[in-house]
This record gives structure tokens, sequence and C-alpha cells, in this order.
């Protein structure tokens, strides 16, 4: 009988410093990756950022409502349920922000008249949720087989009331911070694909932000590259 | 009829034919092939309706039509037209921040303002750009909430602003962040005492005061053409070509309240330079628009 492949590839984001206490500078938190763990979605992922966990399942490509369908490319849908509660107005505007970052990476020219449906559940959540999203869907797409242009990664960073950045902020963190800022980059060209922020900054903090967004993505984009490669690798 | 007269009657109906016919053709490809028919125009710098990338449609406001609102604004960029409403209410304040008012908006995209809006529960985009809204009031800081306390733990105002389009053309968010800043603007406010005695609210409907607007957030938003192009202002047909919209939210300091980019193509780091320094113009702009017309307003 066939086993379930669980792959699971835990790897510490390494950036010299440790997890916790950390200091002033950009470090990010532990972060952990699990994939192929449900068993009737296409694709499924858990992204664990520090304490913040995010389940992602992917169906599609598959059929879509003739009052849905798009002539020339698939149809990407993304829902999102919060730990607790009904799903709102906020939640509506995060998946509107997760499901045009898709619709921009996702090849859907090579799928038309499908749909290809992204459900997300908030499992815990300690900062830095929206970025966690962005990467356990990321994630369960790869692990679904969709393709894609180029992958992408979610980076938060806070900014606190003297100007010092902090990049994955806890919960904590982000209440006391004067704006946050979270960002959706590619892994091609590092381009900026998604931003949403909270709180007042200036101009000139937000090119700091985003520079160290990049520099962070970087690590991200590694973590995925060496959880695959041990994922497929035949050892 | 003279032979005179005939002869231009029939050179008039031969232009007009051929006027008809020419925009016919540019008609049937614009239906085919709206990107490429987009293209053309963008090559020479230009759009359709004739603007520049980077020009603004004509703006109007009008403050304080509605009567029975305590603040009210009509905002029309181009075509899009948003009206806001703004009452005031009595409430107790919620129990974490007992000396704080509080502001609700909702946006509302009627089957009125475009056909592909349905009546029934708010849709997508009517969800989304009310949390926009929402988050650049909470962000801005336009309105301080202690302001709105009337007596802490007991009594506070509410402020329900109701934004509702009228004709959609593109562009909602920078009209529904026009027409609030407007509208909050007009609102006067009666005194309210608390009588000692009784300890009810006694409402002076004869002495009214404007709020404290602490600043003024204006929005510009943006869309990206073919991963690389920016223009300003879309209209509905450019929204729908688009790539990607951006859309930059920036007080009179320069600082920026809210930069919301919902996905699409790629921006780089010196596009968003362009961006910024676009929205400080747009900034200029629209706040001279706005003084006008309130020196404009007879005082009641």
């Amino acid at each position: 009988m066939e086993e379930e492949r669980h792959t699971e590839a835990k790897i510490g984001a390494e950036t010299g410093r440790g997890s916790s206490p950390r200091g002033p500078g950009c470090s990010l938190r532990h972060f952990a990756c699990e994939q192929n763990l449900l068993s009737r979605p296409d694709g499924s992922a858990s992204f664990l950022q520090g304490d913040t966990s995010v389940l992602a399942g992917v169906y599609g490509p598959a059929e879509v409502k003739v009052s849905k369908e798009i002539f020339n490319k698939a149809t990407l849908e993304v829902i999102l349920r919060p730990k607790i509660g009904l799903p709102g107005v906020a939640e509506k505007s995060r998946e509107r922000l997760i499901r045009n970052t898709c619709e921009a990476v996702v090849l859907g020219t090579l799928h038309p008249r499908t749909s290809i449906t992204v459900v997300l559940q908030v499992v815990s959540d300690a900062g830095s949720l929206l970025a966690c999203c962005l990467n356990a869907a990321c994630m369960a797409l790869v692990d679904a087989g969709v393709p894609m242009r180029a992958l992408f990664c979610g980076v938060t960073c806070a900014l606190d009331s003297d100007g010092t950045l902090v990049l994955d902020p806890t919960s904590k963190r982000e209440k006391e911070a004067r704006a946050v800022l979270t960002f959706a980059l590619d892994n091609v060209e590092r381009k900026l694909l998604m931003s949403s922020t909270k709180g007042l900054f200036s101009d000139a903090e937000l090119q700091q932000c985003l520079a160290a967004a990049q520099a962070a993505s970087q690590h991200v984009f590694r973590f995925y590259r060496e959880s695959l490669q041990r994922r497929y690798s035949k050892s | 009829m003279s032979k005179v007269r005939w002869r231009n009657r029939r050179a008039g109906e031969e232009r007009r034919r051929r006027r008809r016919a020419g925009g016919k053709m540019a008609a049937g490809f614009k239906t085919v092939e709206p990107l490429e028919y987009y293209r053309r125009f963008l090559k020479e710098n230009c759009r359709p309706d004739g603007r520049e990338l980077g020009e603004f449609r004509t703006t109007t406001v009008n403050i304080g039509s509605i009567s029975t609102a305590d603040g009210s604004a009509l905002v029309k960029l181009g075509n899009t037209t948003v009206i806001c409403g703004v009452k005031a209410e009595f409430a107790a304040p919620p129990t974490d921040a007992p000396d704080k008012g509080y502001v609700v908006p909702n946006v509302d995209l009627p089957p009125l303002c475009s056909s592909r809006f349905r009546s029934g529960p708010p849709g997508e985009e009517a969800q989304v750009a009310s949390q926009f809204i929402a988050d650049v009031i909470e962000n801005s800081q336009i309105i301080q909430k202690e302001d709105l306390c009337i007596s802490p733990g007991k009594l506070a105002w509410v402020l329900y602003c109701d934004l509702i389009c009228l004709d959609y053309d593109g562009n909602i968010l920078d009209a529904c962040t026009f027409a609030l800043l407007a509208a909050l603007k007009n609102v006067q406010l009666p005194e309210v005492t608390i009588n000692g005695e009784t300890a009810l609210a006694e409402v002076n409907l004869k002495k009214k005061s404007y709020l404290n607007i602490r600043t003024h957030p204006v929005a510009t938003s943006f869309a990206v053409f073919d991963d690389t192009l920016l223009i300003v202002d879309p209209t509905g047909e450019e929204e729908h070509l688009a790539t990607g919209t951006l859309t930059i939210v920036m007080d009179e300091e320069g600082k920026l309240c809210c930069l919301h980019k919902p996905g699409g193509s790629g921006l780089t780091g010196a596009k968003l330079q362009d961006c910024m320094s676009r929205a400080v113009t747009r900034h200029k702009e629209v706040k001279k628009l706005m003084d006008e017309v309130i020196k404009s307003i007879k005082p009641k």
C-alpha cells in the first residue's frame, strides 16, 4: 500500500541572532512549513512564523460556475476564515489582497474556464498574520502544482515611535508600533506585488522598510527552496 | 432647391457619412481588441479621453446639499459621482475607551451606479471600499476621537458617514476619500450639556460648532499597464484593462496614511517614488479646491 508522504521540513531562519529575545535590527522569527498534510485538497500547506500559524488548502484547476467563468483565464478565489467568529469586512479586504497577489503570479491563461480556490484557516495569531497567510498560500499553490511565473512571500515591518524598524513583529509590538507595513514580494526581481499599511509614516521610512523587506525575503525564498529540495530529494 | 444649396447638402452628408464610418471602424476595433486600441494611445503618451498620463479629470465639489444631514458633500471626478452624508447620534462610548466617540463609515455601491452591481447585501467591492475608508480615518487621525466625547463613560457622539456612489466610472477610492473629508469639514455639532439634576442630555440646537479636522488626507490612485506604465486617475474601462492598481493617501506634511496596493504587477522602489511626487502635487490641488469651497459657503 502506498504510504501518504508526510514530508516535513523544519528549518529555522538563520540570521545570526537568536529568535527570542530579539535585538534591534532585522531578524525574523523561527519559521517552519509542512506540506501535503490534508488528503482532500489538491495541495495544502501549514506555515508557522513564531507562534502565528496558518493552514492553507488549494483546490484546482476545477470546475467553475458559469456566472463566474472567465473565457481566457482561470478564476481565482480566496477564502479566509478567522480563528474565532464569522468572517467580516476586514477578512473580505484581506481576501481581495491575497487574491490579487496570487492572480499576478499564477499563469491563469494555461487553464481557461476553470477555478482555483485557496482556502486559508487561521490557527493561531501572534502577529504578522497577513504575511503568514501569503506564505502559506504560496506553499499550498506549489504543493498543488499550479503553474506560476514566480513565487511570492509576505514580510511585515513595524515602525516604533522613535523610528526603529522591526521585522516580523509579535502582536504586542504591532499594537505598540506607530505604523505596521506588510509587503508581498516576488522572487524573480524582488518587486513589490502587494502592500497594506496601518498608521502614519513618511516616504523615507517607506523606502527603508521596503529595502529591509527585500533583504528579509531572501531568507524566506531560501527556506522555500531548501524545504522543497528536501521534499523531493531521493535520500 | 437651388443647385448650390443641393451640392452643399450632398457634401455635408458625404462628410457626415465618412465621419460615421471612421467612428464605426474605431468603435469596432475597440470592441474586438480593447487592449491594443488602448496601447495605440499610450504610445503617444495620451489617453482616449484626451488626458495626459499624469492628468486628473475635472474635479467638482458641492458642500451642504443635504439639509437633513449634519454634514454632506457631493464630489464629481469626471463622471464618477460620490455623495457623502454624515449624521451624528448619541451613543454609549465603548467600554475599552470610555472617553472616545467613534466614526462609522459605510460605502454603498448600488445597482444605480453601474450594471456590474446587483441589489442585495454589499458585494466585495463595497466591503473593500468601506474597509479602506475606515483605515484612512483610523490611520490619519482626521478627528481626535476624544473631541467626540460628551460625558466620559456615559455619552459620546457617533458619526455615521454614508458614502453612496451615484455613477461609477473608475477611481472610486479617491472620490470617496475627498467626499468624506469635505463632508466632515461641513459637519456642525450642537452643544450638549448634561443637566446635573436630571442627568439627561440637553441639546442646544442654536449653538453649533464645526468639527476640529486635524489633517487633510487626500487619495491618489494609479493604474499599472503592461507591468511598466503608470497612469493617474483611471476611468472604469482603464481599470478593467489594467494589470494592477495603487492608491496612496497623503496628508499635508507629506506623511503617508495608507499605501494600498492590492496585488497586480510588481513595482520597483523608483516607480513608487514617482507616484509619491504626483501624490504631493495632487494634495496641493485638492487642498486649494477645498479651501475655495469652504470660503464660499455662506454662514447659516
